[in-house]
């Protein structure tokens, strides 16, 4: 059973950790810069990306700017089709229905589709409690599962993982899950793949129920679409008796037509693909023809809270491709665990803290997780201004502010341990409203330079564990100018007297 | 209050900020983008249709009316498939070439009786040039989803140029919501081992396409 991520560390600690790491960042390093040169050739083959990217955005902004209204008209489609719907509003409430519905078919085993909102509310476990075993399908997440191991990135759970250490999981763990490996397995990709598809068919074979997550859904005609690569999803989505999926309200789109943008988009974004090998789309339940019941749970889980906040709202837009994963600097060298949630590298470190609240001190440190490069924002599909909202974030842990937590709107205090950068912030607004005691400060701090610490002192140490601090020059920038151009105005005034800096 | 209303009532706080007379569908969404990638002719689109399934490991074939029972009657030869699963209205002659069993699609076989078959031969939806992709609704030559999933060799005749839409957003219009639909690109394939893409999983190991030019 893979683990939670409940009470991990904040990220500079479990970064300070996993950056030490050498076998995880030349693991991350290779596959992310696979990856991130393959999407830059698949997206240059289309010349209106630029305009896609813009029609994605505007899709889910009007999605999100009237959720309701098109979650109505979803749960009328899907119904109409066959399907039931149920509503969650947080994880138990999820794992409580879903449960539910598993003991109500008298199975004690599901098989799973890889699925985000399934991670973040911790289904496998709760299924566990309730003695019903789930078996991951998707290969990356049957590494986790069978390594008992954490999934570190988007798309593929186990990047974290080479071949080599996927050769041994599967050695040493298959046995104990049903088919064992064949003897003499290698670590040629090939054969690893082909391994699994031995472990899982007979899982596959035999399921009575299937669990799935989905990439869109339909509000007009209720239709469901998976996307995938391996036909796991397709086995899981058609073999089984009962289809249970579990889906975040954000994946709403209103139409039909709007999939022939999110279908070029998401494939060539996230595995730089012109099209993945296998998308399926159903709509309810169709006679004789795959599972017979369909319920579809909506799952909340502070995707409303999110919503509320009119900056970190543009977070819903994500379509999961994790194209922001794979270009981020922080994220190739801190890996993915160090997020402390099923959602890492930028898009994680605004969408845990806005899904869960800024309030722990995991949450409160995500902001931070970043240099505001701004590489994730020019790589995102769907235009999420990353930086942006991080920006925002941070503004919110450190000055507090209106927050909306389960449908509650509150007011965040300001967090521990920023004071002395409140402060210092203070400090500098008036130095800049004061041009005399500001000449006056740096004329000091010119004259002192050789004295100046290499670390800063008290709260400052922090800050400069990991900076060099700047060199403080002989000369302000405001004296050199005085000194060579001040007086040289037809007027003959100087520019600080005319209230050149203010 | 049920969930349902909790989420309902979250959500309608949650946008306290959009103005009340605007109506769903009131924010823009600029639809200037492309319906096609450059321009081809019929028979282009045909080729760059093949290309792409090839680039993505599917093995093409093109002939016409004639050639198709002797090609798909080889097809199956060369790989030594005893089995066929039929879809119901697949056209009887397509097969007429070949000696092997055939396993009508109906909804009493198991999973397990379907994986003990060979190959599977199906017709298609359409097929889209740009993507390298193939689309199947469960159309009666195309059969119940499971068909064209379980059994490890899949043959799926494209009628060119006549079933080849050059776009996703030139096919979707031409397919209905209210039918399962299957898009294949190439045979299944994983890019889990070091985000390198490896053939070959779950799905249809081999896939081969064949391009049916009219009479």
């Amino acid at each position: 059973m893979s683990g939670s991520h409940l009470g991990m560390p904040a990220f500079p600690r479990a970064a300070a950790v996993s950056t030490r790491d050498s076998l995880l960042r030349a693991n991350l390093a290779h596959a992310t810069h696979t990856i991130r040169d393959k999407r830059a050739r698949a997206v240059a083959e289309l010349d209106d990306w630029a305009q896609l990217r813009a029609a994605g955005a505007a899709v889910k902004d009007r999605t999100l700017r009237h959720l309701d209204s098109y979650l109505e008209q979803l749960e009328e489609s899907v119904i109409a089709a066959g399907g039931r719907v149920h509503w969650a509003a947080d994880a138990e409430e999820a794992n409580r229905i879903v449960t539910r519905l598993v003991r109500e078919t008298g199975e004690r085993e599901v098989v799973k589709v890889k699925s985000m909102a399934t991670q973040e509310i911790g289904l496998n476990e709760a299924l566990a409690e309730a003695g019903i075993r789930a078996y991951e399908t998707d290969l990356a997440e049957l590494i986790v599962q069978l390594g008992d191991d954490l999934p570190s990135h988007i798309l593929v759970p186990a990047i974290h993982r080479n071949r080599s250490e996927i050769r041994d999981i599967f050695r040493r763990e298959m046995g104990s899950w049903g088919r064992p490996a064949p003897d003499g397995l290698s670590d040629s990709p090939a054969e690893l793949a082909e391994a699994a598809r031995l472990h899982l068919r007979e899982k596959f074979l035999t399921a009575k129920v299937g669990i799935s997550g989905a990439n869109f859904m339909v509000a007009e005609s209720g239709t469901l679409v998976v996307v995938e690569s391996e036909g796991n999803g397709r086995m899981c989505l058609t073999l089984p008796e009962t289809l249970i999926s579990v889906v975040g309200i954000e994946k709403t789109v209103p139409t039909w037509q709007d999939l022939e943008i999110f279908l070029q988009l998401l494939p060539r974004s996230s595995t730089a693909e012109r099209m993945n090998p296998y998308t399926t789309t159903w709509t309810g339940t169709t006679d004789g023809d795959g599972p017979r019941t369909f319920h579809l749970v909506l799952l909340d889980n502070g995707r409303t809270d999110t919503l509320a906040d009119t900056v970190g709202r543009q977070a819903l837009r994500c379509i999961r491709c994790s194209a922001c994963l794979n270009v981020c600097p922080v994220y190739e060298r801190a890996g993915g665990h160090a997020y402390g949630s099923p959602y890492p590298g930028p898009i994680g470190a605004i969408l845990t803290p806005q899904l869960r609240g800024i309030e722990g001190s995991l949450e409160a440190s995500l902001p931070y997780a970043s240099s505001l490069c701004g590489a994730c924002y020019e790589v995102c599909p769907v235009a999420i201004d990353i930086p942006e909202v991080l920006v925002h974030l941070r503004e919110r842990v450190v000055e507090g502010g209106p927050v909306t937590r389960r449908g509650t709107r509150t007011v965040l205090k300001p967090a521990k341990g920023h004071a002395a950068e409140r402060a210092a912030m203070r400090a500098a607004t008036w130095a800049f409203d004061h041009p005399g005691a500001l000449r006056g400060g740096m004329r000091l701090a010119s004259r002192t330079r050789r004295l100046h610490p290499r670390r800063l002192p008290g709260p400052g140490r922090a800050w400069s564990d990991s900076r060099e601090l700047p060199a403080v020059p002989a000369e302000s920038f405001r004296d050199w100018w005085r000194r060579t151009r001040g007086e040289q105005r037809p007027d003959g005034s100087s520019t600080e007297q005319r209230g050149g800096v203010k | 209050m049920s969930g349902r209303d909790v989420v309902l009532a979250r959500i309608r706080r949650a946008l306290a900020d959009v103005p009340r007379g605007e109506g769903p569908s009131d924010p823009p969404v600029p639809r200037d983008y492309l319906r096609v990638h450059g321009s081809r002719t019929a028979g282009q689109n045909v080729d760059l249709l093949a290309e792409n399934l090839a680039e993505y490991r599917a093995i093409v074939h093109r002939c016409g009316p004639g050639g198709l029972p002797v090609l798909i009657a080889r097809l199956l030869a060369e790989r030594g498939a005893r089995s066929v699963v039929v879809p119901a209205g697949l056209e009887p002659g397509w097969l007429a070439g070949a000696e092997v069993t055939r396993v009508p699609d109906v909804p009493s076989a198991t999973a397990r009786e379907l994986d003990a078959v060979d190959s599977v031969v199906t017709g298609c939806a359409l097929a889209i040039a740009e993507t390298g992709t193939i689309v199947l609704d469960a159309g009666p030559d195309q059969g119940r989803r499971r068909i064209t999933l379980v059994p490890d060799h899949h043959i799926c005749v494209v009628r060119v140029p006549g079933q080849v839409v050059s776009s996703v957003p030139e096919a979707l219009p031409r397919l209905s919501p209210d039918r399962p639909l299957t898009w294949i690109s190439g045979p299944s394939a994983t890019s889990d081992i070091e985000l390198d893409r490896v053939e070959g999983v779950h799905g249809p190991r081999t896939l081969e396409v064949i391009l049916l030019a009219a009479g």
